[in-house]
């Protein structure tokens, strides 16, 4: 199977790019965009500000890729723990995912126009619930397509297998995209399964599989927006396998020095998604080391003032743990509501 | 006035059919899905002609995967829909438990209300009829034990059709558990048109002042057995139908109990981690001073529910067992 693939190593087109200029600045951007949060998100987790935390670096393209093809207040995300990327570019303010980091209620929320589900954190579960979020998008007449990632680890579960299944069944308008990046923490994709590609899984519901290099922010756009725009046509689901690596370790409570080597990481770090695009750019001629720094001071503002307005964010409050269980409070919540609030 | 109404006689299953079908017409947003649910209308034929009457859109087969219903029904609500699954039989829900424990029941609460489930999953559950392994099993402690769902079991072809459709309009999910014993093995008179029943109450289906006698779904018709029995030796016992045990009517449950002095709690299940051990726990904790003689629960042995046979009558608790219970609660 061939993977799609428009930059080479260092970024330089291969082919004809699909892309206007206007969308590979606007990709560069929201790539930088992503790697900034991650890296930030991982200082403040140093810091204690966080909880524990999945970094996404090397996967940026990935993510990003996919979420820019998509309108928050239309089409739907159901992304898992590790695709702060996706969401950030999906549309979820930065302090809303802070928050969500720190497991703050205030951010198990997306905001109305935003059509994220909260981060999952069981591994694959998320998919059935993807296509009957895609079908039911056909049943009320929307053109609406919903996206959810994995990880290769996740393809394993039996709910890719009957997600996949209902959503080719259905015909329903829904992307899976796994990000294949080698290791399900310590195991590898061969200890995953037997087959050479994720892609070939799709063969087995009757639908198109598609192997796009995961670190090549161009292929990835022009996969998914091909995707979405036969998902929106009625031509039912589409999985993508999106090769890449994940740079960082697997969560910020994660030695992978334990299971991987660091030449490994290294040749990957040659093939970073974000150096690739940004060499693209400057081969043609559509970006500056000035622009560079007007980029990086904008994110670092945007960063700081995101973090100061999740700080305010009032402190969870403990009879919260009970509210929200059902729409009307029920009697069992109610009694310990009044305890947690000290009134009974 | 549901009591104004014009009644005619149904059985369980066909109290359940008009409820899909007044629910399928009321309110475009329902959807009714699962294995041989469409074209055949349902293994006992809950929904048999609906497909024909709504279309193939309202009422699917889907694959034959529970996870995979479960999960497609959760998305199909939170995008907008009133999803009704059926899973073929309650032993057969356990492949669907990750779904269950790990979103159905938590959807509302992880993301703040932004995302809700308001579906209901159907199943027929409970023994008595003679089926194969897994048919016969009562997973309702199971599923009780999943915060945010709501668990009901009716007993008769006027609470099933009430109770269905209030399920149906319930914004939270709600497992809706049908004896098998039932469906064809009672029949009652059914108000027409639609109406809803609280969820949430227990109903007092007998009154008495010896013991009070606790029970759901199949157990209640035995339970009323034992009553007409114990009556004639002059004993009233009080019989108590739970209908929904999550949330549990409590209240209910002490009154009679302050009434009588003495529990007998019945249910199906195998006995340890059952149900009665929640609902005599609950006496024990509201109403202990009341009580004469100690909680006595008849329930199912600790063993796998026997398939076919003959034997099953020594599982499922009958109302020789119930009446020994009684008499050992009477002479405490
Ligand atoms: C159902 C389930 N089993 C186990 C875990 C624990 N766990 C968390 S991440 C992970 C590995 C996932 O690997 P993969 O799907 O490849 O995604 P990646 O983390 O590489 O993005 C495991 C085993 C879980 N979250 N959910």
């Amino acid at each position: 199977m061939d993977t799609v693939q428009y930059l080479d190593d260092h970024g330089k087109p291969l082919r004809d790019i699909p892309l206007s200029h206007e969308e590979l600045l606007q990709g560069y951007r929201a790539l930088r965009r992503a790697r900034h949060f991650d890296e930030r998100a991982l200082v403040l987790q140093r810091q204690g500000r966080l909880g524990v935390y999945p970094p996404f670096r090397g996967q940026e393209a990935a993510q990003v890729g996919v979420a820019l093809c998509l309108k928050a207040d239309h089409d739907w995300l159901l992304p898992s723990y590790r695709e702060s990327a996706a969401a950030l570019t999906f549309g979820m303010p930065i302090s809303k995912l802070i928050l969500s980091w720190r497991a703050d209620p205030a951010g198990w929320g997306a905001p109305p126009d935003v059509n994220m589900v909260q981060f999952y954190i069981p591994i694959a579960t998320q998919i059935p619930q993807a296509a009957g979020v895609a079908h039911a998008q056909r049943l009320l007449g929307k053109d609406a397509v919903a996206a959810v990632f994995i990880g290769d680890g996740g393809t394993s579960e039996g709910d890719f297998h009957e997600g996949l299944n209902f959503a080719s069944v259905f015909n329903a308008p829904l992307l899976v995209v796994v990000q294949n990046n080698g290791w399900a923490i310590s195991v590898p994709t061969q200890k995953q399964m037997k087959v050479q590609r994720i892609a070939q899984k799709a063969q087995g519901y009757g639908i198109p599989g598609v192997t796009v290099d995961g670190n090549d922010l161009v292929a990835v756009w022009s996969v998914a927006r091909e995707a979405v725009a036969r998902a929106r046509q009625g031509e039912g689901p589409t999985l993508i396998e999106a090769l890449t690596y994940r740079v960082a370790p697997h969560t910020s409570s994660d030695d992978p020095s334990r299971y991987r080597t660091e030449e490994e990481t290294e040749r990957w770090l040659k093939r970073d998604p974000i150096l690739r695009m940004k060499n693209c750019l400057l081969h043609l001629g559509l970006w500056s080391e000035a622009q560079e720094a007007e980029l990086t001071e904008a994110l670092e503002g945007e960063f700081l003032a995101a973090v100061e307005e999740a700080d305010q964010a009032k402190e969870p409050r403990p009879w919260e743990i009970v509210e929200q269980v059902y729409l009307e409070m029920q009697p069992d919540q109610l009694a310990a509501w009044k305890y947690l609030r000290g009134e009974a | 006035m549901i009591a104004e109404r014009e009644t005619r006689v149904l059985n369980n299953v066909q109290a359940i059919n008009e409820a899909l079908d007044l629910a399928l017409a009321q309110d475009p947003r329902v959807v009714v899905f699962g294995e041989d649910v469409g074209r055949m209308g349902g293994v006992f034929r809950a929904s048999d002609g609906l497909q024909q009457k709504y279309g193939e859109q309202r009422v699917f087969d889907t694959p034959l995967a529970e996870s995979g219903i479960v999960g497609f029904g959760i998305g199909l609500a939170m995008a907008g829909l009133r999803p009704v699954a059926e899973i073929q039989f309650a032993g057969f829900l356990y492949p669907a438990l990750d779904q269950i424990l790990s979103h159905l029941g938590r959807m509302r609460h992880r993301t703040r209300g932004r995302f809700t489930v308001p579906m209901v999953i159907r199943a027929p559950y409970g023994g008595g009829v003679k089926t194969p392994e897994q048919h016969a099993d009562s997973p309702e402690a199971v599923l009780c034990h999943v915060p945010g769902v709501k668990v009901v079991i009716p007993a008769s072809p006027e609470r099933a059709k009430g109770l269905l459709l209030s399920a149906i309009e319930d914004p939270d999910p709600v497992f809706f558990l049908e004896a098998i014993k039932l469906y064809r093995g009672v029949k009652g008179e059914v108000p027409e048109g639609y109406y809803t029943l609280p969820l949430g109450k227990a109903r007092v289906v007998r009154e008495g002042q010896a013991a009070s006698l606790f029970c759901y779904g199949g157990m209640v018709e035995v339970c009323q057995k034992a009553a007409e029995v114990a009556a004639r030796e002059g004993v009233g016992l009080e019989v108590v139908d739970l209908e929904t045990l999550v949330p549990l009517d409590t209240e209910t449950i002490v009154a009679s109990v302050q009434k009588t002095g003495r529990a007998v709690v019945v249910y199906e299940a195998m006995r340890t981690g059952g149900f009665g051990a929640e609902i005599a726990a609950r006496i024990a904790e509201e109403a202990l001073d009341y009580l004469q003689a100690p909680i006595v629960r008849v329930a199912g042995w600790d063993a796998p529910y026997p398939p076919f046979s003959a034997v099953e009558n020594y599982y499922r608790p009958d109302a020789k067992r119930v009446l020994e219970a009684v008499r050992k609660v009477l002479t405490h």
